[in-house]
């Protein structure tokens, strides 16, 4: 009993590994995060509890995502995820985005190989959130604002 | 407060120097004689109270009377009738929704709440409203939680059937005058509803002098145990309401047609109830009253006083509410600039501080004040100094762990 609460805290005191140093950065300075004039794709995510919320838009063409970016609000996990999909989605197929989606989701929900890990490329960095089950939403609501806006067309 | 802070804390099997919890006003941590009491009733005491004709359920009917009569007394009730046993605040407002309002509402009537209620004691009112054709009026406060006596007078209308009141606010921590303005609601004939949920455990609250004629509150955040509440309500409007759950030990007879059903409290306690929960209760409030409140509220005094000065030591903290600590009860909610709560709430969590984040139940206030989600830190007497230091420290590092350089 008192081994497992040391133990606990000593993990607790080497910090949550998901407020790493490429998720702050991605906070702090987003990539994607401004107005995008020329999208033809646009949704709101929300998560309303937390009061995370976004505004994804893209810019598909002939079946690929040319171009990318988001607005909102929320905490550093909801805007440096969003941030990190649209790093790993520009550029590609939607059906290859939405397969990257589905690994995303099966990561923070359940498991995944390490081969997939690596296509998630540094969204990868998310996997220890699946410990979190309150932060869970917060890593979903880019991928499942992209996943609903496709689905929707 | 007579006894070391030391002896009091051992008294808390979860209080130890691993954790720091901030968070009384969502729920209290429970001294052992509290936790004990369950396990005595279901080890002692345990029959269907109210129901056996043999002497353990007897006893059972007795351990959970004598709760009621322990409740009567510290909120100072005429009599024990006026106590009905509910699961937690919730419940009790609900109730007072579903038969008081519901039977008195007619369409046009009016009800009035403040912005800064918990949604518990809005929602039910709203339901009501919608239900009975009625209209909600909200009354606003001042950014420091402040309902003046003119804003109430002209909130109030010859339609006001009833007035909805937190004691103290869930996030601002600030203090309605309740005997005032439940004296202002009566002589314009409305009912006055009290929502004690973070008062009672903080303040001595004495419904007779008060003169509201309902008020909810919950165990758990008193010392007691999880889903045992209370509904206190004047006699002459608990014998006017109808049922709210319909079942077993609420009636008298029952034919094919119907029903007449049981006196007072028992009406409104349907089905088997928490008598462990109740007698959990009871050894809570005994519990309260051995420290007494002068000793409570001087020590919780000093503790928000001491964090207030803390975090005013941080330039990118910002706390809602009065400036005067001794207008928050405890409850210190606050903004780091920045940074959003959740991710301060979880970069605390490692280093084992509990405090809230979000809404706080409270949207329509937050709504009102213009801030979105915020953290809340919330003390009990049973909290140190050292776990104020803890909480402001690691609060001073929260930016940095997030990439901002100072």
């Amino acid at each position: 009993m008192q081994n497992n609460v040391q133990s606990r805290t000593q993990n607790k005191i080497q910090g949550n590994p998901f407020y790493h140093e490429i998720l702050t950065e991605h906070n702090l300075h987003p990539y994607h995060k401004h107005a995008l004039p020329d999208a033809n794709l646009e949704l709101e995510g929300v998560n309303p509890n937390c009061g995370d919320d976004i505004v994804l838009r893209l810019k598909v063409e002939e079946d690929v995502i040319v171009d990318g970016a988001y607005e909102g609000d929320g905490c550093a996990i909801s805007q440096a995820s969003a941030d990190m999909m649209l790093d790993l989605i520009i550029g590609k197929k939607k059906d290859e985005a939405l397969r990257l989606a589905d690994i995303f989701s099966r990561m923070i929900k359940d498991k995944i190989t390490e081969e997939e890990r690596e296509e998630l490329e540094e969204a990868g960095i998310l996997q220890d959130i699946s410990h979190m089950p309150m932060r869970v939403k917060c890593a979903m609501l880019g991928w499942r604002t992209f996943r609903g806006m496709v689905e929707a067309e | 407060m007579g006894r070391d802070i030391k002896e009091i804390r051992a008294d808390f099997p979860l209080l130890t120097d691993e954790v720091a919890y901030l968070d009384s006003a969502a729920t209290s941590q429970k001294p052992r004689v509290v936790i004990e009491a369950e396990k005595e009733f279901y080890e002692c005491y345990n029959a269907n109270p109210l129901r056996g004709l043999y002497e353990l359920s007897v006893e059972a009917t007795d351990r959970y009377e004598e709760a009621r009569e322990a409740v009567r007394e510290f909120i100072g009730a005429q009599s024990a009738e006026e106590i009905i046993f509910t699961r937690n605040a919730t419940e009790s407002l609900n109730l007072v929704a579903y038969t008081y309002a519901m039977s008195a509402l007619k369409a046009g009537d009016e009800i009035l709440v403040t912005i800064m209620e918990h949604h518990s004691n809005f929602l039910p009112w709203l339901n009501a409203a919608k239900q009975c054709g009625a209209k909600i009026n909200f009354l606003e406060c001042d950014a420091d939680g402040r309902i003046t006596e003119e804003a109430f007078r002209a909130a109030l209308t010859a339609r006001t059937v009833l007035v909805a009141m937190t004691q103290i606010s869930n996030v601002l921590g600030c203090e309605n005058d309740i005997k005032s303005f439940a004296a202002i609601a009566h002589e314009q004939g409305a009912v006055f509803v009290a929502d004690g949920a973070q008062s009672v455990p903080h303040i001595p609250v004495n419904v007779r002098e008060l003169d509201v004629d309902f008020l909810a509150f919950s165990g758990h955040k008193m010392l007691g145990p999880m889903g045992i509440g209370v509904l206190y309500g004047k006699r002459e409007l608990l014998d006017k309401m109808p049922p709210f759950l319909y079942g077993g030990e609420m009636i008298e007879t029952v034919t094919r047609n119907g029903a007449t059903y049981a006196e007072l409290p028992h009406k409104f306690e349907a089905g088997t109830v928490n008598a462990a929960g109740a007698y959990g209760l009871s050894r809570a409030i005994a519990y309260i009253r051995k420290i007494g409140f002068d000793a409570i509220r001087e020590r919780e005094d000093i503790l928000t006083q001491y964090a207030f000065k803390r975090l005013r030591e941080n330039p990118y903290v910002t706390v809602l509410g009065a400036e005067n600590p001794a207008e928050h009860h405890g409850i210190l909610t606050f903004r780091l600039e920045g940074v959003h709560p959740h991710d301060v709430a979880a970069i605390l969590d490692e280093s084992r501080i509990c405090v809230r984040a979000g809404h706080h139940c409270a949207q329509p206030l937050l709504k009102h004040l213009q801030v979105p989600s915020t953290t809340r830190a919330s003390l009990a007497f049973y909290n140190t100094t050292e776990e104020i230091d803890r909480f402001v420290e690691t609060l001073g590092t929260v930016r940095r762990r997030l990439g901002y350089a100072e």
